[in-house]
């Protein structure tokens, strides 16, 4: 080492104080290996696109995807096994990287509820086949102008977009670091890293083109404005100081480190710039989960996008952003916890309110659905500001519960056809229960979830984050809860009553019968959606164990 | 030894649950199965006296702790039982009077298709009885409280084919309803008040109770006593339970359940004793039913009416000693266990007549009954005689004893009271006597029977009276002993309140006068009842359609008005309370809840015009927001 300083020092200009060189940073890799294999299996993909024949791509492609979260989820289980969860948790990867208990809890959601999300898009047994070729709900040719002959030669040709399986794994890197992410910057990374595919994916869907990629396009510019938003929050966060690592944020903002960074000797310190920092990244991660203002994009995206895309995005992105935004106000802000409190209690109450009164006109499923998923994005506010353990153990068992069902009921209206695609007015739904009674108690039992009614997860969840809220301080907020879980239960219940209380339609849609794919998916949301409900503490406890954060 | 004690019920409840879920392969033997287990239950009752009598006095107490029913922190309620001499009194006369009824009704319901049915439900009734008696705590006695409701319910509507049958059973059950209320508020307050319902602690700390609480829960397990007791205001439900099948009113309607309230009282005695007003209360509860009973028994030509008028009068007697304290404790308790005796051996009488008579009940298409069935004629007859207290009888000791804790009672109370009890013991006279009058004495007045009688078998020919058999008499003879010899053992050396008085207390109390005297006055009033029904019904050809009759045998017949009083009051006024709670339904919740749903609505049509499909509004919306959420942080800080 020496005589190596020595031979650099002949030709450095600095001869006699060696300058401070870079050091090799440390990765641990076995600890990043969840992200690691997603994105190695996600490159690989690439790699199959290219040079895989296309008639096989399918099948190499939906298994390299599962076997990849597979195994990706096996080494989340052997973390947490491992003690990482808890005793062992720690910051990774020189600081850019935590690996704890909300982390590793939360990548094995969004990996879970991934498995079943690729289910969905491998499905290929909906529509009938098109010359002769098996179609799936993804478009053959996504460059091609719709309505084109270039789009009707790659229909009759056969194509499909395979691709959908690797942008799909990449968004799933970016998830699985977003919650995981211990400095500004790597967050920004992942929030890009798991956006970009997914503008992508909203854009393919086979039917309805245009709308698709009209919400392709919207979602994509008003993820670019949110994410300037989060840039320029990061941006004054660094200059208030002078870190973007949560840790050196949070001792800033308690006071601990005092020392002025003469280079930011005008900005450090500066509570306006912390605050208004503060508040724009609050901005950036709320669009993500769908929060009133910032919830306009929901319904037009949720609608437009392909449904097995719908279904994922609305699960895995809102688990990924809810975990990021509990690490941000639990590690960096807790000191500035009385600001943001009153606030983000006012985000909550008019994302509660707003989006189950707005679901309540509402005649498509699928937008439909959207409005509910803001409205349960309030819930889970409400679980988020009650500052406590159990408020982290609360969202954290609220946002297992909630992706399965997402999850569910989107490959459910996956099923519901007719000579257009998927049947998602409404009143099409009319008279499904009469005929086709098992669709309809499925889908009832994922709305009564929704609703929040006992026996299923979504009760345990409401009850979990209502009661940390309760005990928090947030009555009030616990009251406006359950007045919006009210007006809600509304809509769903209405909805079950125009399935088994209504006459059908005489040209009503009829359900496909799916492959064991889209079934699994179903299954497993119904049971996942039972079993938290009817015995959830051993999963309560698990998020229990897994709710602190390391700093 | 203790050990036994959950015998005692596991037995019948065995019963029960085989015959139930049996099914159809225990229909030639599962009456049987049913009269084996409540004779085991009896025989390990008989077993646990003969151990309690070798004990002392102060040291009988057993008690038995199953498990923890309801583990609640704070809300401990214990399978436990507790079998002390007032228990021990209730579980031999339950399943002794139990076995006998069993043997009996397997000569009544010979015929029934239903037999094995029956018995399961006879012996759920004995396996709930035993348990509501032998509880250690309130709402493991609530328990088997409703137990016997079911039981009850089940067996009064056990021919429920026949409308009426379906009617008194639901009668019987809504009434019933009204009693259980009381008993569930009483133990709320008792756990609210105590903060337990456990008989020992509750009964421990009744002196740290205010007076005003031990009233309120007193008044509140009167209520439950006067549902399951049949007594005024919640009388009404006794008569008509006598479209069950007669064993049942034999065990059920006379000689165990309706006695239950008695026995509730009796077991709560700290809580009364704490509670004078509410003991006030249960005597005048006690005297009016009394009467009121003995009237309705006047009028009935329906035998088995007529004895349910006397059921009611009866218990009226052992309530209002009940609700004298300790001077009747005990008595209201020896007047139940003679009547349990006197009283099942008149229903079986009276069945063992319906069977000889084409299951005719109108006791004016009787008479001379007395040539055809002897044994019966001579049971029936050694119950009358005890019933109306003829010297030397059961009857005659127990009702004496009440009498002169009537008296005892002092001052003005004791002589109204006491002026009751012998006017009633007058009336009971009376109407006793026109009942074997008209079954056993005069001419024989029984023609074919029309097709409107009612009866399901054998309508339309005439009716052969003939002795039932041994099944049924056997127990009729046994019930007869116990009518004829148990009030004179329990009363010499006065044994029987050497035996409960270290569980109820007893006291002398202040007799005005003597017992001589009160002995005499109750003869005289006997004998002047025996008259005028002989004068009425013995000398007089009795005509087979009634007369119309008086202003008060028309009321009396009509149970002086109870029903139409409930009809009015309760139905009538039920139905106005809910047209007009429908009418604030309709127009002011619903007008609440359509208007709020409506604005709603209209609010949530005007949000989502927000929702234009242009990005750029969203983003404004976006832009507006962020420009909120930071102002507001900022003002947060400023203030």
């Amino acid at each position: 080492m020496s005589t190596l300083t020595s031979a650099h020092s002949l030709w450095t200009l600095a001869a006699d104080t060696p300058a401070d060189r870079i050091p090799a940073p440390t990765i641990e890799y076995a600890q990043l290996a969840p992200t690691l294999i997603v994105v190695g299996a996600a490159v690989v993909g690439i790699l199959v696109e290219a040079f895989v024949p296309r008639r096989s791509r399918y099948y190499v492609q939906v298994f390299l995807a599962l076997a990849a979260l597979a195994s990706a989820f096996a080494a989340v289980v052997g973390l947490a096994a491992g003690g990482y969860g808890s005793s062992k948790a720690h910051i990774a990867a020189m600081g850019a990287i935590a690996v704890d208990g909300p982390a590793l809890f939360l990548q094995g959601t969004i990996l879970l509820a991934s498995v079943v999300a690729v289910f969905t898009f491998a499905e290929r047994r909906l529509d009938p086949a098109a010359h002769g070729n098996r179609v799936d709900s993804f478009a053959a040719q996504a460059a091609s102008v719709p309505g084109s002959d270039s789009e009707k030669a790659a229909v009759k040709a056969g194509f499909t977009t395979t691709e959908v399986f690797p942008l799909a794994l990449f968004a799933i890197a970016g998830m699985l670091i977003f919650p995981a992410a211990n400095d500004l910057l790597t967050l920004f990374v992942a929030l890009e890293v798991f956006s970009l595919p997914l503008y992508l994916l909203c854009a393919v869907a086979r039917r309805q083109r245009l709308m698709s990629q009209e919400a392709a396009v919207k979602y994509f510019l008003l993820g670019a404005f949110s994410s300037a938003f989060l840039l320029f929050g990061i941006a004054l966060l660094y200059g208030y100081a002078g870190s973007v690592s949560y840790a050196v944020i949070a001792d800033v903002v308690d006071g601990t480190i005092t020392k002025i960074d003469p280079a930011l000797a005008g900005t450090m310190g500066n509570d306006a710039l912390l605050l208004m920092g503060g508040a724009l990244i609050l901005t950036g991660l709320l669009f993500k989960v769908g929060a009133v203002p910032f919830h306009m994009w929901t319904p037009d995206v949720y609608q437009g996008a392909p449904t097995p895309v719908t279904g994922f995005m609305a699960a895995a992105t809102k688990v990924a952003a809810f975990g990021a935004l509990l690490r941000l106000l639990y590690v960096v802000l807790p000191g500035l916890r009385w600001d943001w409190r009153p606030v983000m209690w006012a985000v909550a109450i008019v994302t509660m309110l707003a989006g189950a009164v707005i679901a309540v006109t509402q005649t498509d499923v699928k937008r439909l659905l959207a409005y509910s998923s803001v409205a349960h994005a309030g819930f889970i506010l409400a679980g988020v500001i009650a500052t406590s353990a159990e408020g982290v153990q609360s969202v954290l068992f609220y946002l297992l519960a909630y992706s399965f069902v997402t999850i569910g009921a989107f490959a459910v209206v996956t099923l519901v056809r007719d000579a257009g695609g998927e049947a998602t007015h409404l009143s099409k739904w009319a008279g499904l229960g009469r005929r086709s009674p098992l669709t309809a108690a499925v889908f009832a039992v994922f709305l009564l979830a929704f609703a929040g009614i006992p026996l299923t997860s979504g009760f345990t969840g409401k009850f979990a984050v209502f009661s940390a809220a309760a005990e928090g301080g947030a009555g009030a907020l616990v009251v406006i809860g359950v007045l919006s879980s009210a007006i809600a239960a509304f809509f769903y219940i209405r909805v079950i009553v125009l399935m088994f209380f209504s006459e059908p339609k005489a040209d009503g849609p009829t359900v496909a019968v799916p492959s064991p794919l889209t079934m699994t998916t179903i299954a497993v949301g119904v049971a996942v959606t039972l079993v938290l409900g009817l015995a959830p503490q051993y999963f309560l406890d698990l998020a229990g164990q897994a709710s602190t954060f390391v700093r | 030894m203790e050990n036994l004690i959950a015998l005692l019920i596991a037995a019948p409840l065995l019963g029960a649950v085989v015959l139930l879920c049996g099914g159809r392969r225990l229909d030639k033997t599962g009456h049987w199965l049913g009269t084996l287990l409540a004779a085991v239950s009896f025989g390990i009752g008989v077993v646990l006296f003969a151990d309690m009598l070798g004990r002392g006095a102060d040291d009988r107490t057993l008690t038995q702790n199953l498990y923890t029913w309801i583990p609640v922190e704070g809300f401990q309620a214990d399978m436990a039982f507790q079998l002390d001499q007032l228990s021990m009194t209730f579980v031999l006369l339950i399943s002794g009077v139990g076995t006998l009824i069993h043997v009996y009704s397997i000569g009544y319901m010979e015929h029934d298709e239903r037999r094995r049915r029956f018995f399961g439900y006879l012996n759920l009734f004995v396996a709930a009885m035993l348990l509501l008696v032998l509880a250690d705590n309130y709402l493991l006695l609530y328990f088997g409280w409703e137990g016997v409701g079911l039981a009850s319910y089940l067996l009064i509507g056990f021919w429920q084919h026949k409308p009426s049958a379906a009617t008194a059973a639901k009668k019987a059950f809504l009434v019933n309803r009204v009693g259980d209320m009381g008993l569930s508020i009483a133990i709320m307050l008792m756990f609210t008040t105590f903060g337990t319902f456990a008989f020992g602690p509750v009964f421990g700390a009744v002196g740290e109770a205010s007076e005003g609480k031990l009233t309120a829960i007193g008044l509140m397990l009167l209520l439950a006593a006067c549902g399951k007791s049949a007594q005024v205001p919640l009388q009404s439900w006794l008569g008509d339970a006598m479209e069950g099948p007669t064993p049942v009113s034999a065990l059920i309607h006379a000689a165990t359940m309706v006695t239950a309230g008695v026995y509730l009282i009796v077991r709560s005695a700290a809580v009364f004793n704490g509670a004078p007003d509410a003991q006030l209360v249960v005597t005048v509860v006690g005297a009016v039913t009394l009467l009121f009973g003995a009237i309705v028994g006047c009028a009935k030509d329906d035998i088995k009416k007529a004895l349910a008028g006397s059921t009611m009068s009866q218990i009226g007697y052992m309530i209002l000693a009940a609700g004298l304290g300790p001077i009747g404790y005990v008595f209201a308790i020896m007047h139940l266990v003679t009547h349990g005796f006197f009283k099942a051996g008149l229903f079986l009488g009276a069945g063992s007549v319906m069977h000889g008579m084409n299951d005719e009940v109108d006791m004016r298409k009787y008479g001379g009954l007395r040539k055809y069935m002897p044994v019966t004629f001579v049971t029936f007859g050694l119950g009358y005689l005890a019933i109306i207290g003829f010297p030397g009888l059961s009857g005659f000791f127990s009702k004496d004893m009440i009498i002169e804790a009537a008296f005892a009672k002092g001052g003005t109370e004791g002589w109204i009271l006491g002026g009751v009890t012998l006017l009633g013991a007058g009336i009971t006279a009376f109407y006793m006597t026109r009942v074997m009058l008209l079954t056993f004495f005069g001419e024989k007045r029984w023609q074919p029977t029309a097709s409107d009688s009612g009866s399901a078998a054998g309508s339309g020919h005439e009716p052969h009276p003939h002795e039932s058999p041994k099944s049924m008499t056997v127990p009729m003879v046994i019930l007869a002993f116990g009518s004829v010899f148990a009030g004179a053992f329990f009363e010499i050396g006065e044994r029987f309140l050497k035996w409960l008085e270290p569980v109820t207390g007893y006291s002398h109390g202040n007799p005005p006068v003597s017992a001589m005297t009160v002995t005499a006055a109750t003869m005289v009033m006997l004998l002047v009842g025996v008259g005028i029904a002989w004068a009425m019904y013995g000398k007089r050809p009795v005509p087979v359609v009634a007369p119309r009759g008086s202003f008060l045998t028309r009321a009396a017949r009509r149970d002086l008005y109870q029903d139409d009083f409930n009809h009015v009051v309760l139905v009538r006024g039920g139905e106005h309370l809910t047209r007009s709670l429908v009418y604030v339904d309709h127009s002011l919740v619903d007008g609440v809840v359509n208007g709020t749903a409506a604005s709603v609505g209209g609010l949530s049509g005007r949000l989502r015009k927000l929702q234009n499909g242009y990005a750029r509004s969203y983003a404004v919306s976006m832009f507006g927001g962020t420009a909120i959420l930071i102002a507001a942080t900022l003002l947060m800080r400023a203030v």
